[in-house]
């Protein structure tokens, strides 16, 4: 380890480190955040979901844009896996289907970036129990 | 550096590691490494995360998941459901026990939602054994920002305007202290860390130390600077070995990385940090008893002035502060005094630490703005009192402090308001009690403790405490009179005056504050000999019933004296005079013929 001989030094070494926690500081406020589901269940790993997440989680972070991607059980679309919701602050979540590292891409480009819709969203067609 | 896209952060403090944290963080690693994920989730041991009453405590980041009371044995079922599959493993998630509602997110949780964490800023989010992640979040900037860019009068300056009081106790205004070490004359001087926790049921300096140790080392650098010292020393209770250990650890970093040594941050300022060993004195927390013990001598109390901050360890200017607010200010130097002082009420500015201990839902440490009230301290972080009891009365400031009762439960706490109601803020120790607990008891326990750490150099601490402790010891007895308890306030009031130091000046208050709020309880134990919580056994009489009693013998066959007489199928008689009040008779009958009064 080199020592920290002055202050650019030490903001160096926050810049290199930063990412270790940033995780931590995010989810503190994630409400605020873009935030990103990818379901995991044994099916949807079998689809290839742990390579969609890892690519959005590593893209995102290359294109600047601030969210949390985090995992959850079986959505129930199990004949559209990999599947990931997306919910913009403010807006309400929206579910995508077939969600291949392609497709990965081009929801972060025209949705997440653009605000534009794309192919493959599932619609809502349940009600959830606190509606009813 | 590989990016993780999941963390797990265990809790590593004291409490969650005796209850085997330490043994889970290495199965949860096996079992993701297992999996195959090591690439992809993380595990880190941190410091307290405040929760202890439900440790350990397990957090998953980002989804904030929060589990407690998790067991080395659900490291597998954690890691194949919520790391593999996403899934949340429901029967570890945490309940509230008022709405019987399960909380997922840490930040749904009554008992976070009202505090401000500044001094434990760090504590349970980062590990504290990683230097690396303490920079990360801006750790040490502040030493940067004040070696470079600030002259010491400007740094004091800004510790002044932030309003910053010692968080020991005293509330003694930090950058006044800061002020009078750097102007007294003198080419040698010294920082001292007081990490001498000693109150029953503290544990806020211990948390910090062992969660987020670089913060102190970075504020004593701090000071250094500021004061015009070059040494560090850090007086630590040798029965802290955890905090020892990390801290330890810290200090190696902070001199790999050049953040202690000569030279730092390419200055000419030079600074470096040793540890001494407390034995666990009660007295040593008081600044002059410590620097005594730290030369060498006996840890005794000495007269103030001359202060320690002009004439202190081997007589050089000395400036002593408190591991929390030394924890406090390189965050206030990085984010501003206006930050700060905005935080809490117009004569105490910004947060404090508390232990929550005793009568209440959630036993742990909690971190709160100044100004708070004690009901949303107590009912809502604290989470009201165990098993539906109703709520008697807070110690606050350990036996130093007083005791507050229900009509007081909206007094804001800080430094005045809590002195007017006849407590103290003390060093941040919280023991709350119900309606079980005998009040006379009580005092008598906080004085039984002041009595055992006088350090016997003055004679009304000696001496007038111990006759205290007598008194209360014969009203527990049921041989009280009520001169007793004028005798008691006389006294008390004597040794509060003429006392040293503030151990045996502080002695009195719980006792005194006790007859304030609880004459009624005092005069229960000496008039009508009865002790209604059912605490002092001497008070006690146990009775038999002539309607229940069958005349089974079984209570005469329990009792250990032969107190208890009675022919077979006959009423039985405990007599008085040979009873030892142990029970033995009461746990034994099946028809409850056996009374306590």
């Amino acid at each position: 380890m080199n020592k920290i001989k002055n202050l650019a030094d030490l903001r160096a070494l926050k810049e290199r480190l930063q990412t270790t926690t940033k995780l931590r500081d995010k989810s503190e406020y994630s409400e605020s955040l873009i935030q990103i589901k990818v379901a995991m269940a044994t099916c949807c790993i079998a689809s290839g979901s742990r390579e969609t997440m890892n690519f959005i989680v590593d893209e995102l972070d290359k294109r600047n844009i601030e969210a949390v991607v985090t995992q959850t059980g079986c959505m129930g679309y199990c004949y559209a896996e990999p599947t990931v919701e997306v919910s913009m602050p403010g807006k309400e979540p929206i579910v995508f289907g077939y969600v291949d590292v392609k497709k990965a891409d081009e929801i972060i480009e025209k949705y997440i970036k653009g605000g534009m819709l794309v192919e493959g969203i599932i619609p809502v067609n349940y009600r959830k129990i606190d509606e009813q | 550096m590989a990016d993780y896209k999941i963390h797990l952060l265990v809790c590593g403090g004291t409490g969650c590691k005796s209850s085997q944290s330490q043994i889970l963080t290495e199965h949860l690693r096996t079992e993701i490494k297992n999996q195959g994920l090591d690439d992809f989730a993380q595990v880190i041991g941190t410091g307290c995360f405040g929760f202890c009453e439900k440790g350990p405590i397990v957090k998953i980041i980002p989804d904030n998941t929060f589990y407690t009371q998790v067991q080395p044995t659900d490291a597998k079922e954690i890691v194949e459901e919520h790391i593999v599959k996403g899934r949340q493993v429901k029967r570890l998630l945490y309940k509230d026990p008022k709405t019987e509602r399960i909380i997922s997110d840490s930040r749904g949780m009554d008992f976070y939602k009202k505090q401000v964490r500044i001094a434990l800023r760090n504590c349970g989010i980062i590990d504290p054994e990683n230097i690396n992640e303490y920079i990360a979040r801006d750790g040490y900037a502040a030493l940067g920002k004040v070696l470079t860019e600030l002259t010491p009068g400007q740094a004091i300056e800004i510790i002044k305007k932030s309003g910053l009081r010692g968080r020991g106790g005293a509330g003694f205004p930090t950058g006044l202290k800061w002020e009078i070490t750097r102007q007294s004359p003198g080419n040698e001087k010294y920082v001292v860390c007081n990490a001498d926790e000693g109150d029953p049921g503290a544990f806020m300096d211990r948390s910090i130390l062992e969660g987020d140790p670089h913060s102190v080392i970075e504020a004593m650098a701090i000071n250094g600077y500021c004061t015009g010292a070059g040494n560090g020393l850090v007086y630590i209770r040798a029965e802290y070995p955890l905090a020892i250990e990390r801290l330890k650890k810290a200090i190696e970093q902070a001199r790999e990385y050049g953040l202690l040594g000569q030279n730092i941050f390419g200055t000419t300022f030079c600074f470096d940090i040793t540890l001494r060993y407390g034995a666990g004195a009660f007295v040593c927390g008081e600044e002059t008893a410590l620097i005594h013990s730290m030369e060498g001598g006996r840890g005794e109390p000495t007269i103030k002035p001359p202060f320690p901050s002009v004439k202190g360890y081997l007589g050089k200017p000395t400036n002593v502060n408190n591991v929390e607010t030394f924890a406090s200010v390189p965050v206030i130097i990085t984010k501003g005094y206006e930050w700060y002082s905005n935080i809490g009420t117009e004569k105490s500015k910004g947060t404090k630490v508390f232990a929550l201990a005793g009568k209440v839902n959630n036993v742990g440490l909690i971190e709160v703005p100044i100004g708070i009230t004690l009901r949303e301290v107590i009912f809502e972080i604290g989470g009201g009192i165990k098993n539906g009891k109703k709520f008697k009365g807070v110690q606050i400031g350990g036996p130093s402090g007083g005791c507050l009762t229900e009509k007081h439960l909206d007094v804001p706490i800080d430094y005045e308001s809590l002195l007017a109601a006849g407590a103290m803020m003390g060093s941040g120790g919280m023991i709350i009690m119900d309606e079980d607990d005998c009040m006379v008891d009580v005092a008598k326990y906080f004085l039984d403790f002041t009595v055992d750490e006088s350090c016997g150099k003055c004679t009304p601490c000696r001496i007038g405490n111990k006759r205290m402790h007598e008194l209360l010891i014969k009203i527990t007895q049921g041989n009280g009179t009520k001169e007793d308890l004028e005798r008691l306030v006389n006294l008390g009031m004597v040794i509060r005056d003429t006392s040293l130091c503030m151990l045996g000046q502080s002695a009195p208050n719980p006792v005194l504050s006790i007859l304030d709020n609880f004459r009624d309880e005092y005069e229960e134990h000496i008039i009508n000999k009865k002790c209604s919580s059912g605490v002092c056994k001497a008070l006690m009489v146990y009775e038999i019933i002539a309607e229940n009693c069958v005349g089974c013998t079984a209570c005469a066959r329990a009792c250990p004296v032969g107190a208890i007489t009675g022919e077979r199928k006959e009423i039985h008689r405990i007599d008085p005079a040979l009873c030892i009040k142990c029970g033995a008779c009461m746990d034994r009958c099946k028809f409850n013929a056996v009374i306590v009064n």
